[in-house]
């Protein structure tokens, strides 16, 4: 039902969005008949061949249709400078961004829960100072410093992980394993700080409201009280900025992918941005901001089965 | 009715789960670590954000006074204002000119933080370097709280039709993330002081239109309002002088954080190689440059590391200390 009546809104931004991929490479300065010939072959019968071959002459609307009609079968054209398939490429790219994004959502959870509920279930006493003002201090170090710092650590000093580099999961899973933990504990520190936070927050909401209060007076341990009772409900704004955040990773791996040497879709699009490779730019960029449409669209939907008054509520309106 | 005198009117009878809904419009990013993360707590928990406030909040914090973490963040500020505003005058070294001598040196008391790989005195790239750091933090914010702020009133004021349509367009934006859409930009527009500050300006407008949006929401509700209306006042009058002088601290408050943001969007740049060209100095291209000779002398990667983090750490602290203080109701963002 939910679902059903937030489908079209879900379909007009994926639109919207690739409009945008669109025109954002589209109108930009820059002949790419020039990019694809290089100056010296550039006469202008050949530009204006490899024009009418790319269909660059038509009307944008009739570009754009073409684009989004071929990128729909998952056609994306060919890059420009390798003439390798855009699809090929981000199809073996996406895995690992794709584990190393989850690894780093999976990581910061995995602190961030136990972490936030402990500051909640501690308010005010010192154990909860230290961690809401790491937190706060954690929110300040960008990505590229944690990883440096971790480089430093880990590889320079300890020399127990690898500072850069790639092993696909397929050649062997420890070294992949061991190859993706430094990237995505880089993505996942301030992270881990936002939910830590955000769990405290709510959590100490949580347990200010009567239903606790009748645990506690029933006599259920404080663990369960914490586990069973207060966490589902404290759990809604960390569930949507996960989904955010995922934003925030996708960025974040760009320069997390090109500081490891790790060969990802950010990499990938910051590579095809530098040398202008454009229908790699539209490919990826589309790709890119396609699933993060979908993951907050699918949070969205999580949201609402975690809470039911979601779905009949007006509240969805003030959108 | 002085309007900004109302610090004590009663919570809005909205029920604090209500602005849970609007899950569906993601935050933006500018592939910071952390859209709207020190005040995290804040916009997104709803209603219930007032009263954790009010049970975790150390008490001391509750009233007039800052504290002495608020006022070291405002001198490190201040600091690095100065540095920034003159660099030419400072007693310090030239920038660009390298001590061929003494290569990655530790701090001593030729160079009293070091010098590079180049043996660039660091104190001194770390001075001019604040000047990037700052240009680019002001201008941009200055354009996103300027023009997102004006949207953003008139959205959140006069509401119907135009809001939807204004809100519309502004989460097709923020839908798509920022630093892809930075990049792109970056490359094929590019790479001037001007051009940096003036792309990331114009790409921080959508989210400066909803602080700004949720702070009228709110605002616009509260008896002063109601009150200045029945005593006859026009709409221009009400939003100048009920709405904006209630909407334009809060947003200040965020576009504080937000220069935070910025400083560490231009380090991120520094390190995709699309930052201010060398060899000016940038806090970002400082700790890139370092990163090579991180296992013989890390400190050409820390100093400068340290100097950016605690500028991001003072304008989080100073942001997050005034936004509670100003913060109307955080609960319709």
């Amino acid at each position: 039902m939910y679902v059903l009546r937030r489908l079209p809104s879900l379909i007009a931004t994926l639109l919207a969005v690739s409009i945008l991929t669109f025109l954002m490479t589209s109108l930009l300065p820059g002949d790419p008949a020039l990019q694809i010939l290089g100056a010296e072959n550039a006469t202008p019968e050949a530009i204006a061949a490899v024009r009418s071959e790319l269909s660059l002459d038509d009307p944008l609307p009739v570009r754009y249709l073409h684009w989004i009609g071929d990128a729909l079968t998952g056609d994306f054209g060919r890059s420009y400078r390798t003439n390798e398939p855009v699809s090929q490429a981000i199809i073996e790219r996406l895995p690992v961004t794709a584990e190393i994004g989850l690894l780093a959502i999976v990581i910061a959870l995995a602190i961030a829960i136990p972490v936030g509920m402990l500051s909640a279930y501690r308010a005010g006493t010192r154990t909860d100072k230290v961690i809401s003002s790491t937190s706060f201090g954690l929110l300040a170090v960008p990505n590229f410093m944690v990883a440096i710092l971790l480089i430093l650590v880990f590889a320079v000093w300890l020399g127990v992980l690898p500072a850069t580099g790639w092993v696909n999961f397929t050649d062997n899973p420890v070294q992949n394993l061991r190859s993706a933990l430094l990237p995505a504990l880089s993505l996942a520190i301030a992270e881990m700080a936002v939910y830590t936070r955000l769990l405290r927050t709510d959590m100490i909401a949580t347990l200010q409201q009567d239903f606790v209060t009748m645990a506690r007076v029933k006599g259920v341990s404080n663990r369960r009280i914490l586990f069973r009772h207060a966490l589902r409900p404290s759990s809604f704004s960390l569930l949507t900025v996960a989904g955010v955040q995922v934003g925030a990773i996708i960025g974040g791996s760009v320069v997390i992918e090109t500081l490891f040497a790790v060969p990802g879709v950010g990499r990938l699009l910051l590579e095809a941005v530098l040398v202008r490779d454009l229908l790699m730019v539209q490919g990826v960029a589309l790709v890119i901001a396609v699933s993060y449409v979908v993951v907050n669209f699918t949070v969205d939907i999580l949201y609402s089965y975690l809470d039911p008054r979601i779905s009949h509520g007006r509240s969805s309106a003030r959108v | 009715m002085d309007a900004v005198r109302q610090e004590f009117d009663p919570p809005r009878t909205t029920h604090g789960n209500a602005a849970q809904g609007d899950v569906s419009t993601p935050m933006p990013n500018l592939g910071a670590p952390h859209p709207g993360a020190p005040d995290g707590a804040g916009p997104i928990d709803g209603g219930t954000g007032a009263v954790a406030e009010a049970v975790a909040g150390p008490p001391a914090k509750k009233k007039r006074g800052f504290g002495v973490t608020f006022w070291l963040a405002v001198t490190w500020l201040v600091a690095v204002l100065v540095c920034a505003v003159f660099a030419n005058i400072l007693p310090v070294k030239d920038p660009l000119v390298p001590d061929v001598l003494n290569k990655l040196a530790y701090p001593g008391p030729e160079h009293w933080l070091g010098t590079d790989g180049l043996g660039r005195d660091t104190l001194a790239r770390l001075v001019h370097g604040a000047r990037v750091s700052v240009t680019i933090s002001v201008t941009a914010v200055a354009i996103g709280m300027v023009v997102g702020g004006f949207i953003g009133i008139i959205a959140g004021f006069f509401r119907g039709k135009l809001e939807t349509v204004l809100m519309t367009i502004i989460n097709i934006i923020l839908a798509f993330p920022a630093l892809v859409l930075l990049l792109v930009l970056l490359a094929f527009v590019g790479r001037s002081l001007v051009v940096i500050s003036l792309i990331v300006g114009f790409l921080s407008i959508p989210i400066y239109t909803r602080v700004a949006r949720a702070t009228t929401l709110a605002v616009a509700e509260r008896e002063f309002v109601r009150a200045s209306r029945t005593m006859g006042a026009k709409n221009s009058r009400v939003l100048a002088r009920e709405i904006l002088p209630n909407v334009v601290l809060p947003v200040a408050a965020f576009g504080l954080v937000a220069m935070g943001v910025v400083i560490v969007l231009e380090g991120t740049l520094a390190f995709l190689g699309l930052s201010v060209q060398q060899p000016a100095p940038t806090w970002g291209g400082m700790i890139f440059d370092g990163k090579r000779y991180l296992s013989e002398a890390p400190h050409v990667v820390l100093i400068p590391s340290i100097a950016m983090f605690l500028t991001v750490l003072s304008l989080n602290l100073v942001g997050d200390s005034l936004r509670t203080r100003f913060d109307v109701r955080g609960s319709n963002l």
